[in-house]
């Protein structure tokens, strides 16, 4: 076969399985139409915010594309923190964010972001939510009360799993939380012993995570080792990440600036601090906030095992 | 050099001084965490497969391999020689590393040698041979055992079904990937 009628066929190719979507498609619009509409009946405003900023929350395993001076956000995050603080309690968004090198089958380097906060709540108050919201979207699509993705029948009626990191590592994995993260390897830990068992029968809401692994949560009330954060997993796939929202300005910076040091030894790009973001956080009401993962959402609906199913485009077939 | 993000299924990298490919690779990378390259990695000299989870920062050497013309000379005590046609230098593989192939051997049989770091280490066969049929008993008719088909040794001692109406000295082609019979060449 010559390289020109390769090329022919692959484009071929590309159309059949452009074509081959559409069902998911269409699921995936409804799934954003359900997401919206829950938010909207109880009482969210639904936001925009800058898609290029000029620095991006600096964790430490999060690098962000650089365009020109500025950066592409990998979440919508800071901006909407300053919209709370400036008195908007219950916000949410849907928009596309950017994360450079993460592609894989779970992965887009640019990818669907649901993010909501809502001032006056804690991190158990947003597991409820969460608890209400994926429920609703189920209904608006016409599914019953449980899904099936890759074999794995999950319900999705009230209540479902709340198990912390700790004791997720004694029931699942080969070594203690403390040891693994003494010999740096937590996330190995996560992704090849515990996150398989999590999401099973029911969601499964991963919490109270090592404070230095949630550098804008706030700390655990009572025991300052932990941070309020929380993952959601539906059938061993990650869904969402949440925060009691950190709102101690001194002690974001600390974090912010130690999270930099790190970049900077490790030789990644260190961005600029965030200054406004830093100065709202004084006026910022208790609150809590999740980002969840719309294309995951739609991959666990749809019953697809691989992102490049739900999305129009994948980088490779531009 | 590679990069973990260099890392895909196909990718040929040097671990511990012997060449491996990439038969599975997975990207992963738990929530606010690290980055982790998860392979499953075929050893290219031993066949052991093995599984290796990398993180970004990590770096590979690309396997030194290379793919040479070379004529199959013969074989003595289970060594097989080969004669590379442009240098006329002369490399071997034991048994093992023959493997199936030794079935489709014959005297200046062109094949492709896969040698890392200069040491041969596996072999690829054209996927046809054309071999002449030492030995062919006749066909029973109405024999309902064996079908509309008959067992044949070739040249290279190799044993496998034909038509009934090959006899021996009759050439055949043969398909190096199935080892199956394809036609009698004419």
């Amino acid at each position: 076969m010559s390289p020109g009628s390769n090329n022919g066929d692959s484009f071929n190719g590309q159309e059949q399985r452009l074509a081959a979507k559409k069902s998911y498609l269409w699921l995936r619009a409804r799934i954003i139409q359900g997401i919206r509409l829950f938010f909207i009946e109880n009482g969210y405003l639904e936001v925009e915010t800058p898609y290029l900023i000029p620095a991006p929350a600096p964790e430490l395993h999060i690098d962000a594309v650089s365009a020109g001076e500025a950066f592409l956000h990998t979440s919508p995050e800071l901006c909407m923190k300053r919209l709370i603080s400036a008195g908007y309690p219950k916000l949410f968004q849907i928009c596309r964010c950017f994360r450079q090198g993460e592609r894989g089958q779970n992965h887009l380097p640019e990818f669907t972001i649901l993010e909501w906060y809502r001032a006056g709540i804690d991190y158990h108050e947003l597991m409820d939510e969460v608890e209400e919201m994926i429920p609703f979207v189920s209904r608006s699509l016409g599914f019953g009360a449980s899904i099936e993705f890759q074999g794995c029948a999950v319900g999705l009626e009230s209540p479902w799993e709340r198990i912390s990191v700790k004791e997720a590592f004694q029931r699942y994995a080969s070594m203690s939380l403390e040891s693994s993260m003494d010999c740096n390897r937590f996330d190995e830990a996560m992704v090849q012993e515990i996150e398989p068992n999590l999401g099973v029968p029911k969601p499964t809401f991963l919490h109270d995570y090592p404070a230095s692994l949630a550098a804008l949560a706030r700390l655990k009330q009572g025991d300052p080792a932990y941070a309020e954060r929380f993952e959601l997993y539906v059938a061993g796939l990650e869904v969402a990440n949440a925060f009691t929202e950190l709102t101690d300005a001194h002690e974001q910076k600390e974090r912010f600036e130690r999270e930099r040091e790190i970049r900077r030894q490790q030789g990644k790009t260190v961005y600029p601090l965030p200054e406004k973001f830093l100065r709202s956080l004084h006026n910022m009401p208790q609150s809590a906030g999740i980002a969840l993962g719309v294309d995951r959402l739609v991959m666990l609906f749809a019953d697809q095992p691989s992102i490049d199913q739900v999305v129009s485009f994948t980088p490779e077939e531009l | 050099m590679y990069n973990s993000s260099d890392l895909r299924k196909g990718l040929k990298i040097q671990i511990d001084d012997e060449p491996y490919l990439i038969i599975d690779f997975q990207f992963s990378k738990p929530g606010k965490g690290q980055s982790l390259y998860r392979c499953k990695l075929r050893n290219m000299i031993t066949g052991v497969i093995i599984d290796r989870t990398y993180r970004s920062g990590d770096t590979f050497e690309p396997a030194n391999l290379e793919q040479r013309k070379m004529q199959y000379l013969y074989n003595q005590d289970g060594v097989f020689y080969f004669m590379d046609v442009e240098t006329y230098e002369q490399s071997s593989l034991n048994e093992d590393q023959v493997g199936e192939a030794k079935n489709f051997l014959i005297d200046n049989l062109q094949v492709e040698i896969l040698l890392f770091d200069k040491r041969p280490i596996g072999i690829t066969l054209p996927n046809f041979v054309d071999l002449t049929v030492t030995r062919a008993d006749p066909w029973v008719k109405g024999d309902s055992v064996s079908g509309d088909s008959k067992p044949v040794t070739v040249e290279t001692g190799y044993v496998l079904r034909v038509p009934p109406f090959i006899e021996e000295g009759t050439k055949i082609t043969v398909d190096t990937r199935t080892g199956e019979y394809v036609t009698r060449v004419k």
